[in-house]
């Protein structure tokens, strides 16, 4: 075991130090040529070298020069030779100390060079300033060096050989970088080099960073390795919900409640901040607080406490503005981040709805090597499992065939069933908002704790059974799970609807019958504060007010304080519903089917009662509307976002336990590939549907006049001319009164419509250009399968065939050694693809480099047959594709 | 992880290999379902003993690192079992139990595997080779992110 960390370190020590010349190199590289060109240089040196030899001219110089290099080299090959055979690490670090060292001793290095050179050649004159083709040759030269350097690493050979490769190259580079005069900046150089990489370290670490700021990601993966990944897409919306609500109680907290509650007046100064005296009595009690009123209600929770003071405390915060822009800002960020999500799933699915190869991607690449926990490893064999048994169902469920006219009848019947359902909630709450309408008119003082939440409770309760009754009657119909899983998203979406715009809809006449009756406070009002005064108002409109104590001001009925209490009230109730059904509907009938099995007379847990399922489409929609009901009451009830939060932390913790504990995996488990944007798709319209009561209200009802903070106002807008008119210069308000005139306003309008116009037709027209490459690469691959078999018939018959080598290339420069000889081959195989097009024995599917060559010319007449190599030979040579440079055939090895 | 085995001077490069049984057990390629057809891919005899450069290697090649080409490369070597440098069926049988620990019934893992052929398979003759394979692994969005080990 000591031996193994040894080894390990060891191995460490030396990757690191590979992986940190070759960063280095190739950083080198990156700076000195944009990556387009890679191709150029390498071909270059070749014809450069061509030339030379045909050209008589200038050869004296040259042939000098290059003898020269050619020595040094091979001084360089039986160097890195000799190292091969001794130790390998130490001598890769000296190689490293060289080269900074080289590096910063610019002059030093240069000498050196000089010396080495001059010493290889036969040393005529050493003085000789080099010149300018020699220089570009070197350049060349050391460029291909540096490639080679840093794209070793993939190249699929053994590790000696590549040390081998790697030491040479580096010694070349090092002996000629110098030499090439681009040490002009040596130590900015080293500096901006070594800065990149500090720099892409902490992205690196960021990133890392990030991903484990990800909460309950444990927990989702081991979710998912039971049942599947429908059930995990739940969890995973759920903690994006989680996020976005987050963001809302920041902004609610953090701006509007947080602010009142420091700096503005405290409780008991304003007859808004206080309890009245009637309801003092009871106002600490727990069923009061329960119900949010009493102290509940004159809190910061609600829209009521608020002061409607332009600015509070010592920072000048302008409340009533902050409350505004807080609440748009809800709607606006709300929107934002939908949508922005929508289109980010869209681009995914767009990436990968390539299902071609679904088989095949579950086969290769489900394992993740990085597991090394005996527990994971089992979740993610179980996991594997099922997806592999999803997709087989998927595949059985394609090929199925069945009696259609049957199908078509229990169809039909079954959406009958589930209209006459919907038809039946909608009017049990028609009728339950009428009845709780004439107790509200009869008072509420004498009725019980039921009679009060009539309404909150029936819809829960239909919230809870009707999915159930739609789950039984979709079993009727006999869709393909995921399809099922949209016709029951779809009734419950509609049945949650009915049931949230029932309730608005009687939230609004609440609210007239609240207008109304604040008319008539308000006319008290005035014969209450003139028999304060002793009808003396006239002579004592600038004396100061009788105190008065304020919780014996009589006040209006605040209908957004009302509002606010209902939506809380409804979040509240619909979070204990939702926890005692998974308590009693899973966990107790769980314990019941798991320990009354053994003194039953029937299996339990395999007949009737048997274990519970997931329900993903009820938990999904309970989200998404409990999410609709959280933005369309934040307005009048800051407190809101925290209480969903609180709701989601809990039932992510409950679910999650419940889940695990006492769900079975589905029967018919199956992918919830693209559901997910179905889900904000639902999310989107739900947020639409609930920002339209809000606006209404802001809009067109006006606010009350004695509580929240747009009091004395006649519409709540109004906050923002007012700062507009008071904040800021008069030009601006100008400026912005231009602006908002509707003359400038359509025209703006429409050019938005046109532009969402143009780019519909664009995507449209993009959608179908890409719907046809896809569909003749289709062909093309079809037309190679075809071909393929004739070529593999024709390889047949000259089986017998001798090799027929590669056409011939530019030799490099014959004295050049093994090793150099052979990287050199390496870089004019890569830059020569017809050539190795050529051999490839194996067909190629065209598209699969980066899109270059869609039609590659057949060439198929020679091949080398696909010779099965030996397991010690350092690739394959048959049918590696182009790009990755075929082994050459004499190693040095 | 043998110190009998491996002596401490490394300097004289002596001819020591470590057998398939050591490095399997290695904590980090215990659970993984392929480790003996990965050491032995990267062994030079294939037999699964490795020496220290192939020990090198192998992490080298599994490291964030190295690049999809060159993955894609050792993972064909890892998944032929049968190493004739294609993918036939009996391989992909082998994989498939070692993923899902047998647990498909026969039926289930025939039609899986008659699926891969029939998708990845371009030129038509009946098993993937590897510019079969490398086309589709090229297309995998997740065959970088999991074809990795951290040591």
């Amino acid at each position: 075991m000591a031996m193994e960390v040894e080894e390990g370190s060891a191995a460490e020590s030396e990757e690191n130090d590979k992986t940190e010349e070759n960063k280095t190199d190739g950083d080198d590289e990156g700076d000195q040529k944009p990556d387009p060109v890679h191709r150029v240089p390498r071909k270059r040196p070749q014809r450069i070298r061509v030339g030379l030899e045909s050209d008589s001219d200038e050869e004296v110089g040259k042939s000098r020069k290059n003898r020269a290099n050619q020595k040094s080299k091979e001084e360089g090959g039986e160097d890195g030779e000799d190292e091969e055979k001794g130790g390998k690490k130490g001598r890769g670090k000296n190689d490293k100390k060289n080269d900074k060292k080289g590096k910063k001793e610019k002059a030093n290095k240069k000498k050196k060079d000089k010396k080495k050179s001059g010493s290889g050649s036969d040393s005529d004159s050493e003085e000789e300033p080099i010149t300018e083709e020699e220089l570009a040759k070197l350049k060349e030269e050391v460029e291909e060096k540096k490639k080679l350097i840093a794209t070793l690493r993939n190249k699929p050979w053994k590790m000696k050989k590549k040390l081998a490769v790697l030491k040479e190259a580096q010694l070349f580079v090092e002996k000629f970088e110098g030499a090439l005069g681009k040490g002009k900046g040596k130590k900015f150089y080293a500096y901006k080099v070594m800065m990149m990489k500090k720099w892409l370290k902490f992205q690196r670490d960021f990133e890392n960073f990030k991903t484990a700021c990800i909460p309950w990601e444990f927990k989702i993966k081991e979710i998912e390795s039971h049942f599947g990944s429908s059930v995990a897409s739940y969890f995973i919306f759920l903690r994006w919900m989680y996020g976005v609500n987050m963001i809302l109680f920041g902004l609610s907290f953090g701006l509007v409640m947080i602010p009142e509650a420091l700096m503005g007046k405290p409780y008991g100064t304003l007859p808004r901040k206080t309890v009245p005296r009637a309801e003092e009595a009871n106002a600490m009690n727990f069923a009061t607080l329960w119900d949010f009123s009493g102290f509940a209600q004159y809190s910061v929770l609600f829209y009521g406490y608020y002061d409607n003071k332009r600015t509070i405390g010592w920072l000048k915060f302008r409340m009533p503005l902050s409350y505004f822009l807080v609440g748009v800002g809800t709607i606006g960020y709300s929107f934002m981040v939908v949508i922005r999500t929508m289109a980010k799933n869209a681009h995914d699915d767009g990436g990968g709805d390539d299902t071609s190869f679904n088989f095949s991607w579950k086969m290769f690449t489900s394992w993740d090597y990085l597991i090394g926990n005996p527990e994971t490893a089992d979740n993610k064999f179980a996991s594997i499992t099922t997806s592999f048994k999803e997709a087989i169902v998927e595949e059985q469920e394609s090929r199925k065939e069945e009696n259609i006219h049957l199908t078509r009848f229990l169809r039909v019947l079954a959406n009958f069933f589930a209209f006459c359902t919907l038809a039946g909630s909608g009017y049990l709450i028609y009728f339950v908002v009428r009845r709780s309408q004439q107790f509200a008119l009869e008072g509420m003082d004498n009725l019980g704790w039921w009679e009060r939440n009539e309404v909150n409770m029936v819809m829960s309760l239909l919230g809870m059974f009707c999915p159930t009754l739609f789950d039984v009657i979709s079993s009727l119909e006999n869709y393909h799970p995921r399809i099922a899983l949209r016709w029951q998203l779809g009734r419950i979406f509609a049945l949650f609807l009915g049931n949230l715009y029932t309730f608005i809809i009687a939230l609004m006449d609440d609210i007239n019958l609240k207008l109304e009756e604040e008319k008539i406070v308000r006319y008290n009002m005035t014969i209450w504060e003139a028999s304060l005064y002793n009808g003396t108002i006239p002579e004592n409109a600038t004396a100061p007010p009788i105190q008065v104590d304020p919780a014996d001001v009589p006040r209006g009925p605040c209908w957004e304080t009302m509002v606010g209490q209902e939506f809380v009230r409804l979040t509240v109730s619909d979070t204990v519903t939702t926890y005692i059904t998974i308590l009693i509907g899973d966990f107790l009938r769980a314990v019941f089917v798991r320990f009354f099995n053994y003194c039953w007379c029937w299996d339990l847990e395999y007949g009737f009662p048997s274990y519970s399922e997931f329900d993903i489409s009820g938990n999904v929609l309970g989200l998404i509307f409990n999410q609709g009901m959280i933005w369309m009451g934040s307005f009048y009830a800051p407190c809101l976002p925290a209480i969903n939060i609180f709701r989601l932390h809990t039932s992510m913790y409950l679910q999650c336990w419940a889940v695990m504990c006492c769900n079975v995996p589905q029967e018919r488990v199956f992918k919830a590939s693209r559901s997910n944007n179905f889900y904000m798709a639902m999310l989107l319209f739900i947020l639409f549907l609930s920002t339209l009561p809000v606006v209404y209200t802001v809009v067109s009802i006006p606010p009350s006049f004695d509580c929240g903070p747009f009091s004395g106002k006649t519409r709540m807008y109004e906050v923002i001319g007012e700062t507009l008119e008071h904040d800021f210069p008069s030009w601006f308000a100008k400026v912005f009164g231009y602006a908002s005139n509707p003359g400038l306003i359509l025209p703006f309008i429409l050019l938005m419509v046109l532009g969402i116009y143009y780019l519909n037709a664009t995507s449209k027209s993009y959608k179908e250009a890409n719907l046809e490459l896809k569909k003749k690469l289709q062909m093309q691959a079809e037309e190679n399968k075809k071909r393929n078999k004739q070529k593999a018939q024709k390889t047949n018959e000259m089986e017998e065939n001798p090799l027929d080598p590669d056409p011939p290339q530019p030799k490099p420069k014959k004295e050049e050694t093994s090793s150099a000889n052979q990287a050199n081959g390496e870089a004019q195989k890569t830059t020569n693809p017809p050539q190795q097009q050529g051999p490839a024995p194996n067909g190629r599917y065209p598209s699969q480099g980066r899109g270059e060559n869609l039609a590659p010319p057949p060439r198929v007449a020679v091949t080398r047959p696909p010779a099965p190599r030996g397991p010690d030979m350092p690739g394959h040579a048959s049918g590696v594709p182009r790009g990755q440079p075929r082994m050459p055939m004499g190693p040095p090895r | 992880m043998a110190p009998n085995v491996v002596p401490m001077d490394y300097t004289k490069d002596p001819d020591v290999k470590l057998p398939m049984q050591l490095i399997i057990n290695m904590p980090e390629l215990k659970e993984n379902p392929f480790r003996e057809r990965i050491v032995e891919s990267f062994s030079e005899d294939g037999e699964g003993n490795l020496s220290f450069n192939d020990f090198v290697d192998m992490f080298s090649v599994l490291s964030e690192m190295a690049p999809r080409e060159l993955k894609a490369i050792y993972a064909f070597k890892i998944y032929d079992f049968n190493t004739d440098n294609f993918i036939c069926k009996a391989d992909l049988e082998n994989t498939l139990n070692k993923l899902t620990r047998e647990e498909l019934t026969a039926e289930e893992s025939v039609l899986v595997c008659e699926k891969v052929i029939e998708e990845a398979d371009m030129d038509g003759d009946g098993k993937l080779g590897f510019s079969d394979f490398e086309n589709m692994i090229s297309k995998a969005p997740d065959f970088l992110s999991t074809f990795h080990i951290r040591i």
